[in-house]
């Protein structure tokens, strides 16, 4: 596995080897996340950490994990903030923030937003959310979550909830996933149903998905994958009225469930999953959302070339 | 009264100079008419359009279209190729053919439509050109490089 200078646009990007590469490396960087151990395996280098769009979790763990790394970081958190509000293009903002670092992550609500920078920059660009599109990184942290947990990916049965339409994290996740051959469960309103493009690709790499019922799916799966409906992406609020709270993962619907079942939420969670859930031994989210930085860890390491 | 002789039935005159383009997916005549720009009064000649006509290459029916004193350039026969991928070019000069190819679909299709997607970075007004992988050409499926929808429509989104 070599990721030196490579982008990290979509998670179709890489092989499984690839994956269980930056996995294995996640692992190991555990211990410097959390503060036990000291790295400083990319001092000198500059992480430029553009958010175009709200983030707290993707965020801070890119720039936690560019910290633990000895890597110092520069920001925009607020488009009002930079020339782009002076009529900028992204492509120039790019160039520009690209001749201050030695890599970008990017956050930005147009589709594609990514891509396009990857192809104006010299360094690597890093895709941290691209509207509806995708979020490679949150992938390989859900990946690992579930490994953590599993022991292994391959043949799991996992169930996507919630707003499988807009929701950049699963359309990701779901590419994934097909990587280990995994059964996935569909649960979502039919408004906000997994793109075509994406139940077709999952069907071409042998995971065609199913359509269940909250139930059925909780009673079948070994992950519960649940995500928020998103008021922000919707173009017309009474639709996103129709569909709000429609799900909701609580203690009397995990009864059903397999003993061994996990419960995972890119979050930031509004009502989908009930507070009491946090306290069983089901609940993986904020482990999930700790995971963050040793993966992002390992990515950075990579793709910057740190010793190990 | 002797044995009456067929008529001879011409149904599009051949044309002096310009361009026929023909092996035109049946049904697809109106939108190459489009592509041509017919309705944006920038054509000073005559057109014919033979819909429905009988085709032995296609194995049933093709259309055809003829434009007078038009040579068409490369970057419209690439945009025919979208809507049909199987459509042959004759330039006409003097009333012989001077040149004949078919269009040519390369594996990329790089500004020749926009993205259905209006969330697409590449409707937002950045220095690129639109891209495109050929997904299928039977039918035509066309897969935005930056955002990775499927194109939908691309009669309408063509530019």
């Amino acid at each position: 596995m070599d990721l030196y200078q490579k982008d990290v646009v979509s998670i179709m990007d890489f092989s499984k080897d690839d994956i269980e590469g930056i996995l294995d490396m996640a692992e190991e960087m555990v211990p410097y996340a959390k503060g036990e151990k000291i790295k400083r395996s990319l001092d000198g280098k500059i992480l430029g950490n553009l958010f175009f769009e709200p983030s707290t979790r993707t965020k801070l763990s890119f720039e936690s994990a560019a910290y633990r790394l000895g890597c110092d970081v520069i920001d925009v958190s607020e488009m009002s903030m930079t020339s782009m509000a002076k009529g900028e293009t992204l492509a120039d903002t790019i160039k520009i923030v690209d001749a201050y670092c030695d890599v970008t992550v990017l956050r930005h609500p147009y589709e594609g937003a990514s891509k396009m920078a990857a192809k104006f920059s010299d360094h690597p660009v890093i895709n941290a959310g691209d509207g509806a599109g995708s979020h490679p990184t949150q992938t390989l942290l859900d990946l690992f979550t579930m490994r953590q947990a599993k022991g292994s990916l391959d043949g799991l049965n996992i169930a996507l909830v919630g707003d499988l339409k807009y929701g950049r994290t699963v359309h990701s996740l779901a590419q994934g996933l097909t990587k280990y051959g995994m059964k996935i469960s569909l649960v979502s309103p039919e408004t906000l149903k997994m793109p075509d493009e994406i139940v077709q690709h999952l069907t071409e790499n042998g995971c065609s998905p199913r359509i269940r019922t909250l139930e059925d799916a909780v009673a079948e799966a070994d992950v519960l994958y649940v995500t928020r409906i998103q008021r922000e992406r919707f173009p017309d609020p009474s639709e996103y009225q129709k569909v709000a709270g429609v799900y909701r993962i609580d203690n009397a619907l995990l009864q059903n469930a397999k003993d061994d079942l996990i419960v995972m939420h890119p979050l930031p969670r509004v009502n989908e999953i009930a507070p009491e859930v946090d306290k069983t031994h089901h609940a993986k989210y904020f482990q999930q959302a700790a995971n963050g930085v040793p993966v992002r860890m390992a990515i950075l390491n990579a793709i910057l070339g740190g010793e190990m | 009264m002797g044995a009456q002789e067929p008529i001879k039935e011409i149904r599009l005159m051949p044309i002096k100079n310009g361009t026929v383009i023909d092996h035109i997916a049946c049904g697809q005549a109106l939108n190459v008419l489009k592509i041509l720009g017919v309705n944006e009064n920038n054509i000073y000649s005559s057109i014919s359009v033979g819909m429905h006509v009988g085709s032995a290459t296609l194995g049933g029916w093709k259309d055809i279209v003829k434009i007078e004193d038009m040579e068409l350039d490369e970057v419209t026969a690439q945009k025919i190729a979208l809507v049909a991928p199987d459509a042959t070019i004759s330039i006409v000069r003097d009333l012989h053919v001077a040149e004949k190819y078919k269009v040519k679909l390369s594996d990329r299709v790089v500004g020749l439509a926009r993205c259905s997607n209006p969330n697409c970075i590449s409707n937002k007004g950045e220095p690129i050109e639109s891209e495109f992988s050929v997904v299928s050409k039977y039918p035509m499926q066309l897969k935005c490089c930056y955002c990775d929808k499927i194109l939908m429509n691309i009669t309408d989104n063509l530019l």
